[in-house]
């Protein structure tokens, strides 16, 4: 696969690039490719506050925005806040939030972008995040588009939209995904307790977190 | 946050009755709920609402209830255990449910909270 120029990953909750495109992250920060994380909100309605839990309601953004720097020390990663609210991107003006996602395209110059695939990406933000990737990159001149990979998750997404046709093998960094997942202490400390030990078991069901990560290659009509 | 203390917070209450301030009512089960749980989804906030509510009461019971009584209407809210009285004054109410996840908040403030 030929060396990317620069990589800017748009989702909207921070740890969202944790959980699904950490592996691929420090293998294009290891080919010395610049990657830059444009995280749409600081996950501020998230339910967990931590395990036991350290956050409220109203301190839980300032965390998460720490837990963002910290996963970007781990990952070699830039992380940008873009300052919208969770929960609330589906109800936005897509055309101003666009105009947003194009000017950070523009400085960032990337020869790829991820996102979340729109309708199958399970949460409402990760679709609304998506729908405005897809629309903003729709209105670029094809000559200067970057390639838009998605990442889809929703049950029985392959049926409709046919099997990934990038699958990543990112066993070796493995140990390294989960403590950029770790990062996101507030939100995966509960959740991640019993993963090292399925890491060093090469667990099945640890697939597609752990050992490959799937991408659709969106094409622009 | 702590365990909801029902003396400290029914001071609180009775301290700002008929004040006007600004209210965080929010109760979810998830964005994911439907996609991991098979649960039915749902939820909804309320952020900055100014309200003055002539009367209030923190129910004794764990989980507490709290219901703020308005002129025209009604404030509730069920399932919560924790509390804190922050730095800004404001009383952060939430039920933390047996996962340890947030499933409702009430949050009285004399300012707005941020947007």
């Amino acid at each position: 696969m030929e060396k990317e120029r620069a990589v800017l990953i748009i989702f909207p909750h921070p740890d969202d690039e944790a959980f699904g495109t950490s592996g691929s992250i420090i293998d294009f920060v290891s080919q010395g490719v610049p990657v830059t994380y444009l995280c749409m909100t600081l996950g501020e309605m998230g339910r967990n506050l931590g395990s036991p839990f350290f956050a409220t309601r109203e301190t839980l953004p300032l965390y998460r925005k720490k837990e963002l720097d910290a996963a970007g020390e781990v990952l070699g990663c830039k992380m940008i806040a873009m300052g919208l609210r969770d929960k609330t991107i589906e109800f936005l003006d897509y055309d101003k939030i666009s105009a947003q996602v194009l000017d950070i395209i523009d400085a960032v110059n990337p020869s790829l972008i991820i996102s979340h695939y729109p309708q199958y990406a399970v949460h409402p933000d990760h679709n609304a995040c998506g729908e405005i990737v897809v629309k903003t990159l729709k209105e670029m001149p094809s000559e200067k588009r970057p390639k838009l990979w998605l990442s889809a998750f929703s049950k029985g997404c392959e049926d409709e939209i046919g099997q990934p046709d990038i699958v990543r093998d990112i066993k070796k960094h493995a140990m390294k995904k989960l403590e950029a997942l770790r990062a996101h202490r507030s939100q995966t400390e509960a959740m991640s307790k019993g993963w090292e030990k399925l890491i060093e078991k090469n667990d099945p069901s640890l697939k597609n977190r752990f050992l490959t990560e799937r991408f659709w290659t969106y094409k622009f009509g | 946050m702590q365990e909801i203390d029902v003396q400290i917070v029914q001071e609180y209450i009775d301290s700002k009755m008929n004040q006007e301030l600004y209210i965080h009512l929010e109760t979810t089960n998830g964005a994911y709920a439907s996609h991991h749980e098979n649960k039915f989804g749902s939820g909804a906030f309320i952020r900055n609402t100014k309200i003055v509510y002539s009367n209030g009461k923190i129910t004794p019971d764990h989980p507490h209830r709290v219901g703020l009584e308005m002129e025209i209407g009604w404030i509730y809210a069920e399932g919560l255990t924790h509390y804190q009285i922050d730095d800004q004054g404001r009383l952060l109410m939430c039920g933390i449910d047996y996962d340890g996840k947030l499933a409702v908040a009430l949050q009285l403030s004399d300012t707005p909270f941020s947007k």
